[in-house]
């Protein structure tokens, strides 16, 4: 089973050199740490940042950069800064190669929700529901099973969408899936220990499972 | 040339009466207008719609006229961070509609640029899309959005020069340029105001032709939301 910095480690390996990544609040903000030597590529920040450096040295905070998380960033050589229409007019444009970002639910035919459990928790959809309806390939991290215990990949999602049909991949603790375009989850990999029908248990929605699943190569 | 130069926050803000609809620049508390988020506190101007992307947080920014309640509705895009919020939201006090952020921030740049809708996909298939007409387009479907209309925009420069013209640092830009385009009238607060000629035109993100008023703001604290550092 991984932890969190294991997901992003894994998600990691599927950004490719010369892309434009996007990394929601949480595990995907991680995923930064883990860029394999020789990929270059650029963060955007929907609030206005192409390029996104590492958290400032103490000391060196400018309040005036920040990214979407409102945490204090730097930039980087290279870097470029705009106003709020022009960052959704590059993700809309699909100018943007790759979105990862976090999740409550998915379900098998790729809706997801990530945004509201009504009567409880009302913070809004920032920029989701902007980046899931236009990404051309967008990677969800998130925990299988939730706090009650409960499995995050359903055959219909409960809570309110975020974005329909528009989720293709996934990683978790337990497993990389593809969301199939006719629908399901298909297992691609286990994380290290963690068998087929462990995973089985865990996934509500239908997983497909063909010949034997590799585990996840993680160094 | 026209001087928009204004004496500060208080002469900025003394025609926005109750009822107004505001649009109010800034991502968290990052290039937001403070002087005039603390002259309308001042003033106790009430029953306000404000259009913005967050709202503040308990003590800064627009959190401020939520503890004073003078805020009726809120248009936003996402609002943790803010526990007055969630509580005057849950005991249905406080109006609220949250619009997805490219959304919010496209329908500022439709009514700065003249055209009174967009089409965009965010949203689609969601209760956002509720009661909204839908049009494909090359087999995708997009929302209709309306342009906002908003009475006046406050918003945060940098510098500006006597004739209303802005430049915005680092990611304080944000949404202060699609709004200050987007107000029928528009409150330019800068940390730096120089005279007209001072800025190189080439530089200026935007023309003031769009700023109706301007002064030098006082006292700014920006305030940092999550001071996130790493050691040397």
């Amino acid at each position: 089973m991984l932890d969190k910095n294991g997901i992003a480690k894994r998600i990691a390996k599927e950004i490719k050199d010369g892309y434009y990544v996007n990394l929601g609040i949480g595990i995907p903000t991680l995923v930064a740490n883990y860029i394999p030597d020789g990929i270059n590529i650029e963060l955007q920040s929907e609030n206005g940042l192409l390029g996104m450096g590492p958290f400032p040295f103490e000391g060196e905070e400018d309040a005036d950069l920040i990214n979407a998380g409102k945490q204090t960033i730097t930039t980087l050589p290279g870097s470029s800064i705009f106003d709020s229409a022009m960052s959704f007019g590059m993700i809309r444009a699909q100018k943007i190669d790759l979105t990862i970002l976090g999740a409550m639910e998915v379900s098998e035919n790729g809706d997801i929700a990530n945004w509201k459990i009504p009567g409880k928790m009302v913070k809004g959809m920032g920029g989701a529901m902007d980046l899931v309806a236009s990404a051309k390939n967008i990677i969800v991290a998130m925990q299988h099973i939730n706090k009650a215990g409960e499995s995050k990949l359903l055959p219909k999602c409960t809570l309110p969408l975020t974005g329909v049909r528009c989720i293709k991949k996934i990683v978790t603790e337990l497993a990389v899936l593809d969301v199939l375009p006719e629908g399901g989850f298909k297992l691609l990999e286990r994380a290290p220990g963690v068998s087929v029908d462990f995973i089985k248990k865990a996934t509500a929605g239908r997983l497909i499972v063909e010949g034997d699943v590799p585990e996840m190569v993680i160094d | 040339m026209i001087n928009k130069v204004i004496s500060g926050a208080d002469e900025a803000i003394k025609d926005i009466n109750d009822g107004a609809t505001l649009m109010v620049g800034g991502f968290g508390l990052c290039g937001i207008p403070e002087n005039c988020i603390a002259a309308l506190v001042k003033k106790g101007t009430k029953e306000l719609t404000c259009i913005s992307n967050n709202a503040g947080v308990d003590d800064f920014g627009i959190g401020l006229m939520l503890q004073t309640r003078q805020v009726k509705k809120m248009i936003a895009s996402y609002v943790g961070e803010n526990a007055e919020f969630e509580r005057q939201l849950l005991s249905g006090e406080l109006e609220v509609e949250l619009i997805p952020q490219g959304t919010l921030a496209t329908r500022c740049l439709a009514a700065g640029y003249g055209m009174p809708a967009i089409f965009t996909p965010a949203g689609v298939g969601t209760e956002v899309a509720e009661g909204k007409e839908i049009r494909n387009f090359n087999g995708k479907d997009y929302l209709m959005e309306y342009a906002f209309e908003a009475d006046f925009a406050l918003v945060k420069a940098w510098k500006g020069d006597t004739a209303g013209n802005l430049i915005f640092r680092s990611t304080s830009r944000n949404f202060n340029p699609v709004m200050a385009m987007a107000g029928k009238v528009t409150i330019a607060e800068v940390e730096e105001l120089v005279e007209a000629g001072e800025l190189d035109p080439d530089q200026i993100h935007t023309p003031g032709v769009y700023v109706h008023r301007i002064f030098e703001g006082k006292n700014y604290e920006k305030r940092i939301e999550q001071r996130t550092v790493r050691t040397k």
